[in-house]
């Protein structure tokens, strides 16, 4: 049904649809022109519009329409501002995410432009931080590219490999590797020559004479090597036993993936879980002192080889009896009853809170893939745990490079710096394309928690379980741990983590030999041939 | 020498297409529109950024079918940019010279990743143009156009129909429909119809009754859509109505409402169609899924991502990795092998054809012509919301094409014709009603 317009205007419009149209266009450029002649009339126009309005409304609501006079220019506008904040969201959406994921793109093994790369740029060299060539992309006769690994097993785990997936650097460098930066003259005469681009080449902090100590101590055992500068968080050595071979990754391959009980693709040193055993005193201790800030220096134990609590028996190792222990003497001996009684008197919620701070149960900032640590502590655990967890055995599992990562926190007055492999990627001339520089995580711990731990890890060296450390022209610094892991209780890890000078500390080691026995007798002294090797250097 | 020509191009085409989109910006303001100078010099950046890519494709394929190609594409757009406004001298040079840009950049990525399809888009432009060429004229003789609004609804629905009852299923999604061995999608042309019916609807009448009425042809539109699992379709028609609802009554309390029963709605889908459930899982998180219903999501994020700010340079991605690249994932192809700054300017092009079709609306006092432009303006703008928003995973895929630059005959072809029905439009508000066509 048609309305029956009323006002001037629209009578005419009854004489024919056209009429009105006509209408409508007149007042579309009767509009224009006083647009034109400026401002005043506008605003003339705007105000007698206005007052359209108003009656309109009124009569809209009696059902006779005139909405066709109602200006809507606002909602129109209005409209506008919506799409344009919409669009302003979207664009600044797709430049974050270009701002910030075009490595992680690139690296997807499911990209499939990692192949185009390859089929244009040569994959780059991996060197070590004095120049010392890791891995690189040779040609044989027939111009098939190889990569090589001039050290063999030597950095199996950390340098990695590239083919059958990627691992270490290899992975880590992987879009820089497959990218170039070459002149672009290079490029052209590649181009003309029908040859490759070179990639960029990737230089590590890696030092091939203290990996080699590592490597050639660790011998035939099972086990673990982390080597770090304190100050800055750069990996120096990272050894895992057992390895391999990357250049015959190709020939191995099947045999190590068939095989399930292998584990030797497994980077012991970030992905292995080891109870921490007598290291994680480090840890307890620190919570002691957190709770008793004025009093743990008066701590008095009277060891008898064996502490008992609610039907749960603590033994010191081998069954040793210490004697009246000082809180100093108790971490310097490793004393496994002192350590329970000091347990059994902590705040299990603070300690909780401790185990948090030190990135337990955490993401831990590091680039390399790698398992998190486990702890579990509450307010609901058991006495039997509480002792077991105080001493370092129970549920309680660390891998080495997380206790690495303390240690050298405490090396550090209480600041994690994060640990890093990649120095800087070049190009092929030799011009820095990215450098990464040292980067703080924040603080672990107190100055004054740090001072107190290095001087009872100073204890362990002097007197302590660390005795075949001392009197180097160097004082270290440290903790042994012979962590139990089965339940024969006869097998033991052997773990030492420490650093040196005490004083003004500069590396930090971290060793666990798998099955070797106390730490003291196993892993103290591969940690003196690797702080002999760094100050040699 | 091919080499320094790639390295070049890597940074003057988009710096080329940056200055494009600050003339399109400028071409805003009231004392700019249409002037000559900025028509002009548009008119040369496009054909700068034209001869750039193509050459760029030509040296790095080693292929000199590209600059053959290239002769027709100029040649075309030289028609367009230049001889459109001899035609009709009171043309809005903002959307011609954007739509050029668009359809040339479109032209360019499509045959880079297959030049047959090229070439046949190029036709499908051709023949669109020439129909487009008429729309003004016609526009101007026709006098009955706001008689006929339950002709379009009735129109509209039925084609819909028929496509659902016979159209062919592609992905899942019944969308085509043949006739003699050319395919049509339907649901691009009812949009015309549609935006028609609305305006008709409700430039005269907006008592609540009507909105309601309209509300339920509107909705028989989209459950037809919804049905035919066109998904991003239904989402436009539906914006479409709420928005168009919301210039003709002023009432915000409509805009809210239709804002709800959007998400009332979607939601609703979520829980009733698992294709709606996989594409909101997908969307959440592709990387579990990225061998089945995250592997598109994941392909053009990888586009994108491998391309950065300055893209790989053309045919120089993998580009073709994405599924449906030339048609839903164009976008991407776009920032993988020219970056993101062009694919930047790209979008910010889009917009400026938006406001500029706002800009005209907002002139007109004839509401029905008002609601059509305006109409159009929320076609266009939520379908490039959808398909680069969901191709970029900032909301979930809905798999519609991104306008003149995705391939697709339909899609070219309606959306030339609306830009066109703005054009009539805008040259009779420019010349006040007199029909006096330039004959050319």
């Amino acid at each position: 049904m048609r309305e029956i317009p009323k006002g001037q205007e629209q009578d005419r419009e009854t004489a024919g649809e056209q009429r009105a149209d006509e209408e409508g266009m007149r007042e579309m450029s009767k509009k224009q022109d006083q647009n034109r002649n400026g401002t005043a009339s506008q605003r003339a126009d705007r105000d007698q519009k206005n007052k359209i309005q108003k009656k309109a409304g009124g009569q809209e609501r009696s059902g006779k329409n005139e909405t066709r006079r109602m200006d809507n220019k606002r909602e129109i506008y209005v409209t506008g501002f919506f799409f344009a904040a919409v669009f302003a969201v979207l664009i600044g959406y797709l430049g974050y995410f270009t701002a910030t994921s075009q490595e992680q793109m690139i690296n997807n093994s499911y990209n499939s432009r990692q192949e185009i790369l390859l089929s244009r740029n040569y994959r780059g060299t991996i060197y070590s931080r004095d120049g010392e060539v890791l891995a690189e992309t040779v040609l044989d006769e027939m111009q098939n590219e190889m990569r090589v690994y001039p050290f063999g097993d030597l950095f199996a785990h950390i340098v990695g490999y590239s083919t059958k997936g990627r691992m270490g650097v290899e992975a880590l460098a992987n879009f820089y590797l497959i990218n170039t930066h070459t002149s672009l003259r290079n490029k052209a005469a590649n181009d003309a020559a029908g040859v490759k681009n070179p990639g960029d080449n990737v230089y590590t902090t890696l030092d091939v004479k203290i990996q080699e100590v590592a490597d050639d101590q660790l011998n035939v055992y099972k086990g673990a090597v982390v080597v770090t500068e304190v100050a800055t968080g750069k990996i120096l050595a990272m050894v895992s036993h057992p390895d391999f071979d990357p250049n015959q990754i190709g020939e191995i391959w099947d045999s190590i993936v068939e095989n399930k009980d292998s584990s030797v693709l497994l980077n012991r040193a970030t992905q292995g879980l080891y109870p921490p055993g007598s290291t994680f005193k480090i840890i307890t201790a620190l919570e002691y002192i957190r709770e008793n800030p004025d009093t743990y220096n008066t701590y008095s134990y009277q060891c008898t080889g064996t502490f008992t609590a609610r039907g749960s028996r603590i033994s010191c190792y081998h069954g040793t009896k210490h004697g009246e222990v000082s809180f100093e003497r108790s971490f310097a001996k490793s004393c496994n009853s002192s350590f329970a009684n000091i347990g059994m008197g902590l705040d299990r919620e603070r300690f909780e809170v401790t185990l948090e701070g030190l990135l337990f149960d955490q993401p831990l900032p590091l680039t390399l893939s790698y398992t998190e640590s486990k702890v579990t502590i509450s307010k609901d655990t058991s006495t039997d745990e509480m002792l077991q967890t105080s001493i370092g055995q129970g549920k309680t599992q660390i891998t080495p490079l997380h206790l690495n990562m303390i240690t050298s926190a405490i090396a550090n007055d209480g600041v994690l710096m994060k640990p890093y492999v990649i120095d800087r990627v070049e190009n092929d001339a030799g011009h820095v394309i990215k450098s990464y520089y040292p980067d703080s995580y924040g603080q672990l711990m107190d100055v004054s928690e740090a001072e107190i731990l290095k001087g009872l890890m100073t204890a362990v060296v002097e007197g302590g379980t660390a005795s075949k450390l001392s009197g180097q022209s160097y004082t270290a610094a440290g903790k042994t741990g012979s962590a139990e892991y089965n339940d024969t209780k006869t097998d033991s890890h052997a773990w030492f983590t420490g650093f040196a000078p005490a004083e003004e500390p500069e590396v930090c080691v971290t060793i666990i030999v798998e099955g070797a026995g106390s730490g003291g007798d196993y892993a103290v002294p591969i940690a003196r041939r690797i702080f002999d090797a760094y100050f040699d250097h | 020498m091919q080499e320094y020509v790639t390295e070049l191009s890597k940074f003057a085409i988009p710096i080329l297409m940056a200055v494009h989109t600050v003339c399109g910006f400028l071409s805003m303001f009231d004392r700019l529109e249409n002037s000559r100078v900025i028509h002009v010099l548009q008119t040369m950046l496009l054909f700068s950024i034209q001869f750039l890519m193509f050459v760029d494709l030509a040296l790095v394929t080693r292929d000199m079918q590209y600059l053959f190609f290239y002769v027709f594409v100029q040649a075309f757009l030289l028609a367009a940019a230049v001889m459109v406004p001899v035609v009709y001298d009171k043309v809005n040079c903002l959307l011609l010279d954007n739509m050029c840009l668009l359809i040339g950049v479109g032209m360019c990525v499509i045959s880079r990743l297959s030049f047959k399809k090229a070439v046949k888009q190029y036709i499908i432009v051709l023949v669109s143009l020439a129909i487009s060429l008429f729309i003004p004229l016609i526009l101007s003789k026709i006098r009955f156009l706001k008689k006929l609004t339950w002709v379009y609804a009735g129109v509209g629905i039925a084609m819909l129909s028929v496509v659902l009852i016979l159209g062919e299923v592609t992905h899942g999604s019944k969308l085509t429909f043949s006739i003699r061995g050319v395919s049509f999608q339907p649901s691009e042309f009812v949009k015309i119809l549609y935006v028609f019916f609305l305006a008709g609807a409700l430039w005269e009448n907006t008592s609540f009754v009507r909105v309601v009425w309209t509300a339920v042809i509107a909705g028989a539109h989209v459950v037809v859509l919804v049905i035919s699992k066109d998904l991003g379709s239904a989402l436009i028609f539906f914006a479409g109505y709420v928005f168009i609802v919301f210039a003709a009554t002023r009432n915000y309390l409509y805009l809210f409402a239709g804002v709800l029963g959007g998400m009332g709605a979607g939601w609703g889908a979520y829980q009733l169609f698992a294709h709606v459930r996989d594409r909101v899982i997908a969307w959440k998180n592709p990387w579990i899924y990225i061998d089945s219903k995250g592997f598109a999501i994941t392909q053009s994020l990888f586009a994108i991502g491998s391309g950065s700010w300055f893209g790989m340079g053309l045919s120089q991605g993998n580009p073709r990795a994405i599924p449906y690249v030339e048609a839903d994932f164009i976008f991407s192809s776009v920032c993988e092998e020219l970056g993101v700054i062009f694919g930047i300017c790209v979008i910010l092009v889009t917009v400026i054809c938006f406001l500029g079709m706002l800009k005209v609306a907002a002139r007109i006092r004839d509401r029905f012509y008002q609601l059509i432009v305006y109409g159009i303006g929320i076609m266009y703008i939520f379908q490039i919301f959808l398909t680069i928003g969901g191709g970029i995973k900032l909301i979930p895929l809905t798999g519609v094409t991104l306008p003149f630059i995705s391939y697709g005959g339909s899609s070219v072809m309606t959306t030339m014709i609306m830009f066109f029905i703005i054009q009539g439009i805008y040259i009779r508000l420019q010349e006040g009603g007199r029909h006096n066509v330039r004959k050319g």
